[in-house]
């Protein structure tokens, strides 16, 4: 614990509140999340995962509460101010979010060529990597509608990557994937981490990709946050949700 | 990490070309916000010098425009070297320098070795044309399908309730028709009153007054009335049904009650063939009533005719083969709506985007539809 004092925290997370017009969906989150590590958010469906996401990445306004990237309050920052952040920012959203009226390709390639002044070519080598990154090399010319629901995530996933992100967001990921291209996906956001220094914020319900990859977890129960710390603390902790969530999983 | 967050670019090192003996010296930042900057200053050089070599010991950060752009700076240098090769060998090949911290991100992001994409294919223009031909043919022949279908499963159904959605000839009804009464009201009342208008101006100069009653009663009831009637239809409920099956369609709701042993045409289409068959003849019937309305003002009003003279003049015009060939048309327009419609959801390819094209094509084919179908029917039943 001692050193983790010493590292600036990259987003830090103050009573954060969130809801849809009147309904409470998140009360009271406080967490400090740490650069260069693989933060995991668990919980059960409908519990307001992808909405702690939304609201960290302010797609939806907190209702209340601060927000700090790199020790930044972004809370009260503009649009445009907001957009230097985002553009270090990478996001997988849980259903892929492609755009479907371009293919792959050109999917990839709009944040290369909205923020950066790149030539052709230079772009041209990025998302060819980026593809390959994710093995979808062999479907740069496809469209979203002819991808499987795997296939699109990965897709998605090269997008997010496009500029590099300094974090990256992940909703459920690996949910689809058969097995082996999950481990290959971990495999990659390990990568990311050791290779790029990328810190990754990520929800999955698999419990081996979470033993893979996860340096912190973040338990959400009932808008509240159970827990936040390593796995092994997790498992020992005694909190009740927790040690169902994984011994059911176990199967 | 800390870095602040606005102007990324300032606190990146300014971009630095060199070149020293056969080699070119790149130091700074080598990142999405400099790389622009170090290809103007390469460019330059390279016009002059003839480096063979990148040195990049002096860069202290790269990220995949770093790599992609040294890649591109590779080639460049390489085919220089010699023009004739014109595939370099894959693999880092002119790079010395390379240190702890741009080692991994080059291993990560380097494109040298992936395996060359195939361009996206071209067509021609006579190829386009052929090919547009030839779906054209393709098209009319599957719509006869599923206008096949929907006939089939609708005069079945006429005796047979079961698998169609319950409760929906009523809603539909109302959906299709009720709603899109005023509208045909007011656009038959404009048309009607235009129309009288510009017939009396020239009609009163021939004193010709009473045919004011003829010419009217004859557009109204043989083509303005269904006409204008199928080309709203079209528009509301033509465009409703292609977009409501073609959503269906995206969201695997088709797939779905097919799963569930339900016939789609029978489940959906149906419906909507039986509200509107009985629907757009009374749709009809309204518009050339409202439209009579319109040329019933100008009679009175301008050419002094009585309303007696105006109703008795209509009355003796219309034959009874008017009125049937105005329901028969009416009644064979909206088929072909429900028909074009459906065949347009049902065709539907790719997400969302493909719905807004199936609604807005099936609007343009059925309106067109219409005015064909009229025409013929004009030349057949004169
Ligand atoms: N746009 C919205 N408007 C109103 N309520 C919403 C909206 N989106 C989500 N909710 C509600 O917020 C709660 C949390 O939803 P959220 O999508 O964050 O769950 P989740 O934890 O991501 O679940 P899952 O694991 O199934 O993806 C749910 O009860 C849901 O009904
Ligand atoms: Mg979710």
């Amino acid at each position: 614990m001692k050193n983790t004092q010493q590292t600036q925290p990259l987003i830090s997370i103050k009573d954060l509140v969130a809801k849809y017009g009147d309904k409470t969906i998140l009360d009271g989150i406080t967490v400090d999340l740490l650069p260069n590590e693989i933060t995991v958010i668990l919980g059960g469906s409908g519990c307001g995962k992808t909405t702690l996401l939304k609201n960290i990445l302010r797609l939806y306004e907190p209702y209340s509460g601060t927000l700090r990237y790199w020790g930044q309050d972004v809370l009260s920052m503009n649009e445009e101010e907001f957009s230097f952040v985002l553009k270090r920012i990478g996001m997988l959203f849980q259903n892929g979010a492609l755009l479907n009226s371009i293919s792959i390709y050109e999917n990839v390639s709009i944040p290369l060529e909205q923020h950066t002044k790149l030539n052709r070519e230079v772009i041209d080598r990025i998302i060819r990597v980026k593809l390959n990154l994710v093995k979808l090399s062999h479907a740069i010319h496809l469209f979203p509608s002819e991808l499987s629901g795997g296939m699109k995530k990965r897709a998605a996933l090269a997008r997010a990557l496009a500029l590099d992100p300094e974090i990256l967001f992940c909703d459920e990921p690996s949910a689809g994937l058969d097995p082996l291209t999950s481990a290959a996906l971990d495999e990659l956001l390990l990568d990311l981490k050791s290779q790029l220094n990328m810190s990754i914020v990520i929800v999955t319900h698999e419990l081996a990709s979470i033993h893979r990859i996860a340096d912190k977890i973040i338990f959400l129960d009932s808008g509240k946050m159970l827990f936040y710390g390593t796995l092994q603390a997790a498992k020992e902790a005694g909190i009740p949700q927790i040690d169902t969530f994984f011994e059911v999983g176990k199967f | 990490m800390g870095k602040p967050v606005k102007n990324p670019s300032k606190t990146s090192l300014a971009p630095l070309v060199q070149v020293q003996g056969d080699a070119l010296i790149l130091s700074g930042e080598l990142i999405f916000s400099t790389v622009p900057a170090f290809g103007e200053q390469t460019s330059k050089i390279l016009k002059k010098e003839k480096p063979v070599m990148l040195d990049i010991s002096g860069v202290q950060r790269i990220d995949s425009s770093g790599v992609a752009y040294l890649e591109e700076l590779q080639l460049a240098l390489q085919s220089r070297k010699a023009p004739k090769a014109k595939e370099p060998k894959p693999g880092i090949f002119l790079l010395k320098g390379i240190n702890d911290n741009t080692r991994p991100v080059l291993e990560t992001f380097s494109s040298l070795k992936l395996p060359d994409i195939p361009m996206a294919e071209h067509i021609s223009f006579f190829e386009g044309i052929g090919s547009g031909l030839v779906n054209g043919f393709k098209a009319f022949g599957e719509s006869l399908v599923i206008a096949a279908d929907v006939f089939f499963w609708s005069f079945y159904g006429l005796g047979n309730r079961s698998g169609q959605r319950k409760g929906s000839f009523v809603q539909q009804g109302v959906a299709l028709g009720v709603q899109a009464l005023p509208i045909v009201a007011l656009l038959s009342f404009i048309i009607g009153f235009i129309l009288s208008l510009q017939s009396a101006v020239q009609l009163r100069n021939f004193g010709a007054n009473i045919f004011i009653a003829d010419l009217l009663a004859v557009t109204m009831v043989r083509e303005m009335g269904p006409m204008l009637t199928a080309i709203i239809v079209a528009g509301r409920s033509g465009s409703a049904i292609a977009s409501e099956i073609a959503t269906m369609q995206v969201t695997e709701e088709i797939d779905a009650l097919k799963m569930m042993a339900i016939n789609p045409v029978r489940y959906v289409v149906v419906p909507k063939f039986h509200a509107i068959s009985v629907v757009m003849p009374i749709l009809v019937a309204f518009s050339i009533l409202v439209g009579e309305l319109g040329g019933l003002l100008i009679a009175i009003g301008y050419l002094d005719l009585s309303l007696e003279s105006f109703v008795n003049r209509t009355i003796e015009i219309l034959t009874l083969k008017d009125l049937v060939v105005s329901m028969a048309k009416s009644i064979w327009f909206a088929w072909v709506i429900v028909v074009i419609g459906s065949y347009y959801g049902f065709q539907v390819k790719g997400g969302a985007e493909g719905v807004g094209k199936a609604t807005t094509a099936s609007v343009v084919a059925s309106i067109f539809a219409v005015i064909l179908f009229d025409a013929l029917f004009s030349l057949l039943y004169l």
